[in-house]
């Protein structure tokens, strides 16, 4: 399974303020994805997870999760300030009413497993344009994926695996769409995967310490 | 969204499942579609599953414009049932990793035979000809993979079936597609949560959102909601994958 990591510098321009635990491990997740590229956002989250072995498991996964979703569905309800085309318009509402949906559905999902839905963080964008909201879109998308990819197999609650699933694939779906208005590759890999964990597990280490 | 937890059958997902056990044609390629003698016992484990109502499709999954039919999508996906992996009332009931990856083997068997097709169909030239050779690029090496796996899981990698798809124009071929697409998005996330080996897991995701990639690729081109169900993605079951795909499998 062939990488196509390319580093991708606009995910550390995303600023992620707070102090809970989601952003700490967005915040890392982004900036592992700056450097060395989307591919490594997954075999990051899931180191991250798993190094919080006095939280449960699946609680701290839902509220990264979570974390997510509230930097993209802000991200999104920004965009909406922002001079766009007609599509590109219609396309952030959409996304932004499925990442709200999913806030929603991750916070019932936390409070059914007896967790706390974390805060949400304080973001801030450098998008000024539709150039520049298409780019960080897909930076933020393709992290989703990759994080959701990478955190997945740790889950341990066969109703949440499925419900990250559910997320993940729209995710994808996101991440193609907003490929496809920029004019490129909706999938330019056959594998989202995050496997060659040993070289990556090495260089993300600085990044996973609290 | 918990079909196997919440859902009860109604008469008409339970004929589906019926016709299907009579049938001794359809049960036959469901046999060598699932591959090997191992999958004869999956499919038993699984009628009987299906018979006692903890995992029933509608059956009827090809004939709804190319989305799968599984249960509606919920707002809240956990179902409210939310227990831990060991705890739950099992879905995998009987079904092994090597059972699944064999089954997700056979969609990328059949994907890959479909883009083949469409490419030596001629009908496609320029920006749609690469997207498709692309695609079908992917769908390849998702086989090899699989294959690879199977054998790691000491298995045999099936033959493929042999295929026939209706490639009539652009337009119906992209349609097609499209439909191969989202039922393949689907069966993957139907499987997911039911993989007990953390590795067979991570490659399953890995493809899952390549194929949810191409699906919505292709429903954006066909005119079609690139997330036609929302928020949240529906999982089809294999019975209705299987069923809804076995118009394409000639013998």
């Amino acid at each position: 399974m062939a990488h196509a990591n390319t580093a991708v510098p606009e995910s550390g321009a995303i600023e992620v303020r707070g102090f809970t635990r989601g952003a700490f491990i967005l915040r890392g997740a982004l900036a592992v994805g700056a450097v060395y590229g989307a591919g490594t956002i997954g075999p990051f989250v899931k180191q991250a997870v798993a190094q919080d072995a006095e939280s449960s498991g699946d609680v701290e996964i839902l509220n990264f999760a979570l974390t997510l979703e509230y930097v993209e569905a802000e991200f999104y309800r920004q965009a909406l300030e922002l001079d766009l085309s007609s599509g590109v318009m219609a396309l952030a509402q959409t996304l932004g009413t499925h990442e709200r949906d999913h806030i929603a559905a991750l916070k019932e999902t936390i409070d059914v497993v007896g967790g706390t839905p974390t805060d949400e963080p304080q973001v801030s964008f450098p998008i000024r344009d539709e150039r520049s909201f298409l780019e960080l879109a897909q930076t933020l998308e393709e992290t989703g994926v990759s994080a959701y990819n990478g955190a997945a197999p740790n889950i341990e609650s066969r109703e949440v695996l499925a419900a990250a699933g559910q997320i993940v694939q729209i995710e994808a779906r996101h991440a193609a769409d907003i490929r496809t208005a920029r004019a490129l590759p909706p999938a330019p890999k056959a594998f989202d995967d995050s496997l060659e964990m040993d070289q990556v597990l090495e260089a993300v280490q600085p990044f996973t310490k609290s | 969204m918990q079909d196997w937890i919440t859902k009860t059958p109604t008469r008409d997902e339970a004929g589906a499942v019926e016709r299907l056990e009579r049938d001794p044609a359809s049960r036959k390629r469901f046999l060598r579609m699932m591959g090997g003698a191992g999958a004869a016992t999956a499919f038993a484990t699984f009628l009987a599953a299906c018979g006692s109502g903890s995992d029933s499709g509608s059956g009827s999954g090809s004939d709804n414009g190319g989305q799968p039919s599984a249960g509606a999508p919920a707002a809240n996906p956990a179902g409210g049932a939310a227990a831990t992996r060991e705890g739950s009332p099992d879905p995998r009931v009987g079904t092994t990793d090597l059972e699944i990856v064999g089954y997700a083997l056979t969609l990328e068997q059949l994907e890959t035979a479909f883009y083949a097709d469409v490419v030596e169909s001629g009908l496609f030239r320029g920006a749609d000809l690469d997207m498709i050779e692309q695609f079908g690029e992917h769908e390849r090496e998702h086989r090899e993979t699989l294959e690879a796996t199977v054998e790691m899981l000491g298995g045999d990698v099936p033959k493929a079936p042999k295929t026939k798809f209706p490639l009539e124009s652009p337009g119906s071929v992209l349609r097609l597609a499209a439909e191969v697409e989202n039922v393949g998005a689907a069966a993957y996330l139907g499987q997911a949560n039911r993989i007990r080996s953390e590795e067979v897991l991570a490659a399953a995701l890995s493809i899952h959102s390549v194929e949810a990639r191409h699906a919505a690729t292709l429903n954006a081109l066909v005119g079609l909601p690139p997330e036609p169900q929302g928020s949240f993605a529906v999982p089809a079951s294999m019975e209705e994958v299987l069923t809804g795909v076995q118009r394409f499998i000639v013998s």
